[in-house]
């Protein structure tokens, strides 16, 4: 994957949940991850998942993800055309289904991040630059495993491609 | 330096001695998904052909979120987990039979064992002394097919609780009270395990409540030391043979040490819309309830029903209160049935539902209203959760939730206990 990324980015608060990303009530379309993708992220901006371009990011507060197991929330932002996920926390098993799929997540302050800022991504430098206010911003260092689930793009291909898990 | 629970039981799943923050892969015991997760484990083994199980025995399917289902597409993904189930041999536990956490604790999980299943509550098997936690349906796919998972060892917080519980407080008032105190990511990622004599006076029913919640704290899993109530649950249960003395080292490395003093809780509730936002039952205002439900991985147990049931008898719900019961098994809801549970219930004008999740995942059996605040024995009161993000979700112990259905409004528990 590119290691660099660039995008608008779409402000959230703290402890946007699953159930905001992929509401219980189209637990029927789980299995049509396409159709759920209508819905990315409804409960928190109903507007979201229409006017989301492709290469844009997410940025919020702490502890994104919480709640349930459901990989079908990092599924359905990266669907939607999501490149990253900047915020100040992540929930635990939200951080590894995202990293599972291929998604990036990166931990950073992000009070200094407006809704709309143009953002650029450097997964190599660990940098984060908002073009719109000029301020640079450094995220917490991947650790190597991470970064190599996000270069061969998921879990599943990490696989394919070492013949196990291969952590070191 | 010694190791706590997780990272002997990491350990030993690994074959050598592993610190905090360490990347490791490890071998599991019992890996589970459920009709939520599930279809898309199935999805993905068939899209990397390897549609097999490690082990039959402890690879298992639970219907229970949408149980029995409420419409063709959400019966369609539960036919793939049939499908999938005959044809590798994976244990499917079908609907009506109850709660993969509940049946997990039936059934499988025994002390020193490494459990990971694709749902977030998956950390409730931990009180038997297990390394339980939640992952997504690719970890598990990959779980069923390998036997193994990839994990970063956490580090362990311990709490430390003391003191004799008053009455009308119970196991559900203490995890609220520490997730209130620490806050819902105040354990992100790691252990948390849970001590002290109240602890260890806890049955294994009340047990389970706490480390249910373990991940409503952000933890990757509660865990609770094996004890003589452990050694009896199992021999209960047939598998008094798979007891072992479980606990952490003295010298164990303790991230983060909290001790709570029981013995000065009052009852609690979670107000809306995240499960740190607890108040004591004497601070609470008055607060008209539309649906009360008791039920759940966290409460829908026979310990919890006999609770409920002793406040209900001789007594009404409140007209304006429809109140929900879901017996968290079929073996919960049969024990029930027997001791006359059911037939309190019913004549308190309960409607009762089949054993599974019922309304706590927003699918179906009693999906809030516009505007509609209920009060649940369940472990989540996010925006939405109920399948209606204008509903209102207050969470409370099954006395408390009993209480509150007579009198239509959130109640003490206390006044009906004497």
């Amino acid at each position: 994957m590119n290691s660099k990324i660039s995008g608008k980015a779409w402000k959230f608060g703290d402890n946007i949940s699953t159930d905001h990303i992929t509401p219980g009530r189209y637990f029927h379309l789980r299995s049509n991850l396409e159709e759920l993708a209508k819905h990315v992220l409804e409960d928190a901006d109903p507007s979201f998942s229409s006017k989301v371009k492709a290469g844009d990011i997410i940025v919020a507060g702490r502890n994104f993800g919480l709640g349930s197991s459901r990989e079908h929330a990092p599924r359905v932002i990266k669907i939607a055309g999501v490149s990253c996920i900047i915020a100040k926390s992540f929930a635990r098993i939200f951080y590894r289904n995202a990293f599972n799929i291929g998604l990036p997540l990166l931990v950073s302050d992000t009070d200094g991040i407006d809704d709309g800022d143009k953002l650029k991504v450097n997964l190599e430098k660990g940098e984060i630059e908002d073009e719109t206010n000029g301020k640079v911003l450094i995220f917490t260092t991947l650790s190597h495993f991470m970064r190599k689930l996000i270069e061969n793009g998921g879990i599943e291909e990490h696989i394919k491609k070492y013949g196990d898990f291969k952590v070191e | 330096m010694g190791k706590t629970i997780s990272e002997k039981i990491i350990s030993e799943h690994v074959g050598r001695d592993v610190k905090p923050g360490e990347f490791v892969v490890a071998k599991v015991d019992v890996v589970m998904a459920q009709d939520g997760t599930g279809p898309l484990s199935v999805q993905e083994l068939k899209k990397m052909n390897m549609e097999r199980v490690f082990d039959k025995d402890n690879s298992i399917f639970f219907i229970d979120h949408a149980s029995p289902s409420s419409r063709k597409e959400l019966s369609n993904s539960q036919k793939l987990l049939r499908e999938f189930s005959k044809k590798t041999g994976a244990f499917l536990s079908d609907v009506g039979e109850g709660i993969c956490h509940q049946r997990l604790v039936e059934d499988w999980v025994n002390p020193g064992n490494l459990v990971v299943g694709a749902d977030s509550h998956t950390c409730t098997s931990g009180a038997l002394g297990a390394f339980a936690t939640g992952m997504g349906s690719t970890d598990i796919a990959l779980a069923f097919a390998l036997g193994k998972v990839w994990l970063k060892v956490p580090e362990t917080h311990k709490f430390v609780v003391k003191g004799k519980l008053p009455e009308g407080v119970y196991s559900k008032d203490i995890i609220l009270h520490i997730i209130g105190k620490i806050g819902a990511d105040g354990a992100t990622y790691k252990a948390i395990e849970f001590e002290g004599d109240t602890i260890e006076n806890l049955s294994m029913s009340s047990r389970f409540t706490i480390t249910n919640m373990a991940v409503e704290a952000g933890g990757k899993t509660g865990l609770i030391s094996t004890d003589e109530t452990t050694r009896k649950y199992l021999e209960e249960r047939g598998r008094g043979v798979k007891f072992r003395e479980i606990k952490s080292d003295s010298d164990a490395n303790f991230e983060k040490v909290l001790e709570i003093k029981a013995n000065k809780l009052e009852p609690l509730v979670a107000f809306p819309h995240t499960v740190d936002n607890v108040k004591g039952i004497s601070e609470v205002e008055d607060v008209k309830i539309d649906q009360v439900f008791i039920g759940t991985c966290t409460n829908g147990r026979l310990e919890d029903l006999r609770i409920a049931a002793s406040i209900f008898k001789g007594k009404k719900r409140h007209p304006d209160t429809r109140l929900i019961v879901i017996p968290a098994s079929r073996e919960v809801f049969l024990e029930a049935l027997r001791e006359g549970l059911i037939e309190t219930f019913l004549e308190a004008g309960a409607s009762i539902e089949s054993p599974g999740c019922g309304p706590c995942v927003g699918i179906h059996k009693g999906v809030l209203g516009d505007g509609e605040r209920v009060l649940s024995t369940q472990n989540r009161n996010f925006v939405g959760r109920m399948g209606n993000p204008e509903g209102f979700i207050y969470l409370s112990s099954p006395a408390t939730a009993a209480a509150t259905a007579i009198e239509g409004r959130i109640a003490d528990p206390r006044g009906y206990l004497k």
